[in-house]
Parts: C-alpha cells; sequence; structure tokens
C-alpha cells in the first residue's frame, strides 16, 4: 500500500471498466463485462438485478475478497488489484465491515465474543474489546444477549449481532450482500432501518445488494445489473426517514 | 498478535472440549507411556545396583571351575586354605580375603525344620560382604581357630525356625551336629537374581570342613578391595597367582574364574538401561501415532470450519494469523495432552513402581523432554492442517456448505 499515493481528492470507491470471468476456454464465462462506478463516502447504494447478474461478484470485488480480471478498483485511490492477500486483509481488516445474507456468526460462540472477533484481529487490549463490543451490541438492541450463543437467538436476532460485529471496528463501508434475504418482511425492516441508522448517524458508506424493492426504498442510490453490466444508476428522490 | 492467537486457540478449545479430550488421548496416553516406561526402567535400574552393591563394594568372587557359557562351568578342583592365604599374603591392596564352602542342608530345631544353605567362613566373611550381625555377636577367634560348634543364622532361618523367638542362645540340629546360635544376622532381602539372601547359615570354616564336609576344600574365595584400589588389577593379580598356585600350563585357559562384581554390576545396570530405552522407544511410537491422530482431527477440523475460516479472512484475518491460530491450537492441544499425560504417568509410574517394590524415581529430565516432545507433536502434525486452512480462498470458504 505504501508504494502508492493516496488521492485525497479521490472517490472513496471507484471501479474502472471492471470484469471479471471465471473459468478458462470454452468453459470461460464472464459474470462483469466492463463496470464503472464511484461511490463517494457517505453514501447508501442499493445493488438490483436478477439472479446471476453479478451483483455478488461486484460486492465482493469492493469487499476486497476478490480481484478484477481486467480493470481497475480503487479504494480511497489505492489500487486494490496490485495488493496481495495480506495487504487486501489489513483493508478488510480497517476499513470494511461485512453482513451476509446467512449472517455467518461463529457457531457456539457468545453473541459478545462474535462482535469482538474484529477487534481482536485488530489487537485492541482485552477491557477497551469489551467495552466496544457491548455499546455495539447496545446499538443493535441486544444489550441483554452478550452471553448468548447464535442457535439461541432468532434469526433478526443474529443478523442484528452480525452487523453489530461489522460496525464495532467503525469501518469507512459497510458491505451487505442480501442481508435480509433469510427474514421475514418485519425483521426485515428492523434491519434495514437499523443500517439506514449507521449510515446517518455514523456517515458509514452503504452498499447493499437486494432484490426487494421494498428493501431498496431505504437507499438513496439504487443500481440495477443486468449480465454483468450496469443498466441502470438512479438516485431516489422522496425517500422516507 | 501471539497472544490474540493463543485466546482464539483457547477458546476453540474450549468450544469443544469433548473433542479436543478425544483429539489428545493419543498424546495423553503416548507421554504417559514413555514416561512410566522410563520411569520404571530407572527405578529397575536403581535397584539391580543398588542389590548388588549391597553384597559388598569392590567385590571379587573366585570359584573353581572353568566358565563355558553363560552359567556353565565345568568340573575343577576346589581351592586349598593356602590359596586363601597366598592371595591375602601376596596382593597388595586387599580389605579382605574370605574362603568359604558350602552345602545345602535341612536344619532342625526342635519341630521344625527349614532347608537352607549351610556356609563355612572365616571373620573376613563380614568384611568382605560388608556385612553385619544384627543381633548376637560374630565368631571369636578362638571359636574360629578351634572350629567349635557356633553358627550365625540369616534372618529367614531366624523367622522360619524361632518365629518371633530369638534364636540367639538356641541349639539347632544340623544332620549329626548341634550347634549354638550366637548371632543373627542383619536382614538383606531379595538378590537382583531374585534368591534370598537372608536364607542362610554361618559357622567357622574350621567347624565345616571337620564336622560336615570332612574335608578342608575351599568352594569358593571373596576378596575385596581396598578403597581407591582398582578391582580390575586385583583380578588381574589374582589369576595369574592363582595360575602358578594351580600349575596351569602357561598357554592353557585357567579352571577357575575370577567375577568383578562391579563389572556384573554394570553389565546389569547397562543391560536394564538399554531395555529402558527399548522400551521408552516403543512408547515414543505411541507418541508418533498421537501426533497423526491429532492431524487427522485437525484437518476434519479445517474442513468442517470452512466457513468460519472464511468469516475470520472477510472480518481482515491474514494468512499467517489463520495459520498460527491452528498451529497454536494444535499446539496449545498437544500440550494440554502433554500435561495431563504427564500428571498420569507420574501417578501410575509411582503406583506401579510401589506394587513392583521398585524404587520411584522422579526423573526431571524425561519429563520435560516428553512434554517438549508432544509440543513439537502439536507443531510437526499441525503444520499441515493449519497451513490448508491458510490458504483457503475466502470466497470459497464462505461459499462452503
Ligand atoms: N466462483 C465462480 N465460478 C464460476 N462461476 C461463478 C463463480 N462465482 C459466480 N459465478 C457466476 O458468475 C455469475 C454472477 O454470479 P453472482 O455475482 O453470484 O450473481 P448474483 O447477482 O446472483 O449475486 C453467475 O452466472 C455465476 O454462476
Ligand atoms: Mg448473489
Amino acid at each position: 500500500m505504501s508504494t502508492q499515493p493516496i488521492a485525497l481528492d479521490a472517490p472513496l470507491i471507484e471501479l474502472i471498466d471492471v470484469t471479471k470471468s471465471y473459468g478458462a476456454g470454452s468453459a470461460s464465462m464472464q459474470a462483469l463485462r466492463g463496470v464503472s462506478l464511484r461511490i463517494n463516502a457517505g453514501e447508501f447504494v442499493a445493488i438490483m438485478g436478477a439472479s446471476g447478474s453479478g451483483k455478488s461478484t461486484i460486492m465482493n470485488i469492493i469487499g476486497c475478497l476478490d480481484t478484477p480480471s481486467s480493470g481497475s478498483y480503487r479504494f480511497k485511490g489505492v489500487a486494490v488489484e496490485l495488493l496481495d492477500r495480506n495487504q487486501r486483509a489489513q483493508l478488510r481488516r480497517f476499513e470494511l465491515g461485512f453482513v451476509f445474507q446467512g449472517f455467518n456468526l461463529l457457531s457456539r460462540t457468545s453473541a459478545l465474543e462474535n462482535v469482538e472477533l474484529p477487534l481482536i484481529y485488530r489487537g485492541l487490549p482485552h477491557s477497551e474489546r469489551r467495552a466496544l463490543a457491548q455499546e455495539a451490541l447496545a446499538k443493535v438492541g441486544l444489550d441483554g444477549w452478550a452471553g448468548h450463543t447464535p442457535s439461541e437467538l432468532s434469526g433478526g436476532q443474529q443478523q442484528r449481532v452480525a452487523i453489530a460485529r461489522a460496525i464495532v471496528t467503525q469501518p469507512s463501508v459497510l458491505l451487505a450482500d442480501e442481508p435480509t434475504g433469510n427474514l421475514d418482511s418485519a425483521r426485515s425492516v428492523e434491519v434495514m432501518e437499523m443500517i439506514t441508522r449507521f449510515n446517518q448517524e455514523s456517515g458509514i458508506t452503504v452498499v447493499m445488494v437486494t432484490h426487494e424493492p421494498d428493501m431498496a426504498q431505504f437507499a438513496r442510490r439504487v443500481i440495477h445489473f443486468r449480465d454483468g453490466i450496469i443498466a441502470s444508476d438512479v438516485i431516489q428522490s422522496g425517500i422516507t426517514s | 498478535m501471539i497472544w490474540n492467537t493463543i485466546l482464539l486457540a483457547l477458546r476453540e478449545i474450549r468450544r469443544n472440549v469433548l473433542r479436543s479430550f478425544l483429539t489428545v488421548l493419543g498424546i495423553v496416553i503416548g507421554v504417559a507411556a514413555v514416561i512410566i516406561m522410563v520411569t520404571l526402567g530407572g527405578g529397575v535400574t536403581v535397584k539391580v545396583g543398588d542389590q548388588i552393591s549391597s553384597l559388598g563394594s569392590n567385590l571379587l568372587i573366585i570359584t573353581p571351575g572353568k566358565r563355558m557359557g553363560p552359567g556353565q562351568v565345568s568340573g575343577a578342583g576346589p581351592f586349598t586354605l593356602e590359596d586363601a592365604a597366598a592371595i591375602a599374603r601376596e596382593i597388595p591392596g586387599l580389605a579382605a580375603v574370605a574362603p568359604m564352602s558350602s552345602r545345602a542342608m535341612t536344619v532342625v530345631f526342635g519341630n521344625q525344620n527349614w532347608s537352607t544353605m549351610v556356609s563355612g567362613i572365616t571373620d573376613d566373611y563380614f568384611t568382605a560382604r560388608n556385612w553385619a550381625v544384627q543381633s548376637g555377636r560374630e565368631f571369636n577367634a578362638s571359636e574360629l581357630r578351634s572350629g567349635a560348634a557356633v553358627c550365625i543364622v540369616g534372618a529367614t532361618v531366624q523367622s522360619k525356625l524361632f518365629g518371633n523367638q530369638t534364636a540367639v542362645g538356641n541349639r539347632i540340629r544340623l544332620q549329626k551336629i548341634a550347634c549354638e546360635v550366637i548371632g543373627v544376622m542383619e536382614p538383606k532381602g531379595q538378590s537382583t537374581m531374585g534368591t534370598d539372601q537372608d536364607d542362610l547359615v554361618l559357622m567357622p570354616l574350621r567347624t565345616f570342613g571337620r564336622r560336615i564336609a570332612g574335608n578342608q576344600d575351599v568352594n569358593m574365595i571373596q576378596v575385596s578391595a581396598q578403597k581407591g584400589v582398582s578391582t580390575e588389577k586385583v583380578q588381574r593379580d589374582v589369576e595369574r597367582l592363582l595360575h602358578e598356585r594351580r600349575h596351569i600350563p602357561a598357554n592353557s585357559e585357567n579352571d577357575f574364574n575370577v567375577m568383578d562384581m562391579k563389572e556384573i554390576t554394570k553389565m546389569l545396570t547397562n543391560t536394564t538401561k538399554v531395555l529402558t530405552g527399548l522400551l521408552g522407544a516403543v512408547a515414543a511410537v505411541s507418541l508418533l501415532v498421537g501426533g497423526i491422530g491429532i492431524m487427522n482431527i485437525m484437518l476434519v477440523s479445517v474442513t468442517e470450519r470452512t466457513r468460519e475460516i472464511g468469516i475470520r479472512m472477510a472480518i481482515g484475518a491474514m494468512e499467517r494469523e489463520v495459520l498460527l491460530q491452528f498451529l497454536v491450537e494444535a499446539i496449545v492441544l498437544s500440550s494440554f495432552g502433554g500435561l495431563i499425560g504427564i500428571v498420569l504417568a507420574l501417578v501410575g509410574s509411582f503406583g506401579i513402581a510401589s506394587a513392583l517394590h521398585v524404587p520411584f524415581i522422579f526423573n526431571t529430565q524425561i519429563v520435560i523432554i516428553a512434554f517438549l516432545f508432544s509440543a513439537a507433536v502439536g507443531v510437526i502434525f499441525g503444520y499441515f492442517p493449519a497451513r490448508k486452512a491458510a490458504r483457503l480462498d475466502p470466497i470459497e470458504a464462505l461459499r462452503h456448505e
């Protein structure tokens, strides 16, 4: 990372003609076919599109879990495709928070310890870690549930623990791939309101994949994908809040 | 970072206590086996050494007959009292020269009888064997010279014939002669070969020759060297002297045998040491098997926890942190196994040692080695699964299941 100058005026997230192909030869298929996109700090973006249109692929690239086959992805001006595995891990550790459709909490591990996990990788001392994790759990309304393991929590509660884990490090970007995909509509709205609150109160940039228009309503900007390219990119006007 | 990694590893172990225990069972057994083998072997070695040195320090035993092979002796004429006198006179540096003659006999007191070994001895016997009477007294000079009908009994004979009463002052019958018991020897217990050293009756050699054997033969001469005198040299001197006295042609083999007890001690303790080493090595194989057990479970665990590894990587765990976590897990597990094994081994070998009447000798070295070995097993057999975990692709890992 140190070899690259950090452009202060660069957008938070910038994709330039990004493609991603899987497989080789005749079996190869292109999941992304030239995507250019800028997301500024503080935005709340919903990515929509049919199944297989490349939403998860773009999320993985934005999340520094994957790199483009061609094109460039700049995070805070840094070309991520030039970073190695460990440097990308560092970027995730200090800049990104993830929320998954399947919650992805560690089983047989208490809510508190799940939320603590990213802080352990950040090397925070025990007492500070505990305090921050408690605070994050309180923010998602789970004060009394710190000692419970995922199997003792409802789906909605598990997703809130996952959100607490994602925001406990105060990342610049919260990436959520279908965060409400496994929840009923009431729980979905709760989770969306929570994400919206973190976007508005803490200024965390949110990029969220959803195929439910109701959920996309919470975002200010909606990007539609079709067959690996951006079909539309719209700023919504009358959003409630 | 290392502390955090250990913390993560400990949490992982706590998450699955039963599985963790089963994982390390192999190590527990391996470490326990190695320590028990080596501790007991050490105890046996010490016991053998003790028993032989209880025969008397710097002792050489001279017997007639050629050694034909292990335990086999060809017939040859006995020694004479003059042989013993010549050894005492001509070989420097000796503390005692004790000629003796023995015969298995039945001894009778009242209606009790007991068959035992009766030996005729001189007063040098007590010095050579480093052995003393416990109650009563040794033979005096006039008894030795005149061949008086007196005897000293071993602790076994005392208890078989007299029970709780004292033997001293009573008369026992040995075939046709009656002799007065004037002393009882200190108990010595079993010899290395398993014979009871206290099962004997001693009398003056002259008495034995006249009243029992009917000749003045000497069947055995025990020689003890003074402190600081080389027993090898004494052995050579004795061999040369007897070679001459028994008129053996210069180029033929001796028809007698000089055994250096020190050498036998060395030989026997070496044998037990080698045996200990072998048993320890066999036990070490079980440690290795324990290590393979750890690797097996860790590999299963990596596959099972693929999704978890994906989560950790998404959260920002670096390759080497994942590697370290699994490695530390393996090391912590195997070290725990090692510690449990050590505790089991100490309790176990203490119990077995006291059951077998072998001294319990705590061998710090082998405990430390076994512990380090178990930790090393963790490193070696944990590395491969850990590397497998660290090399996982985060996206693939997250999609797992
Ligand atoms: N690891 C992979 N190997 C091969 N093809 C893949 C892989 N990941 C995704 N794809 C393909 O890429 C396309 C886009 O996938 P994805 O981004 O997951 O779509 P979605 O919009 O449903 O999230 C799909 O056709 C999918 O089958
Ligand atoms: Mg998807």
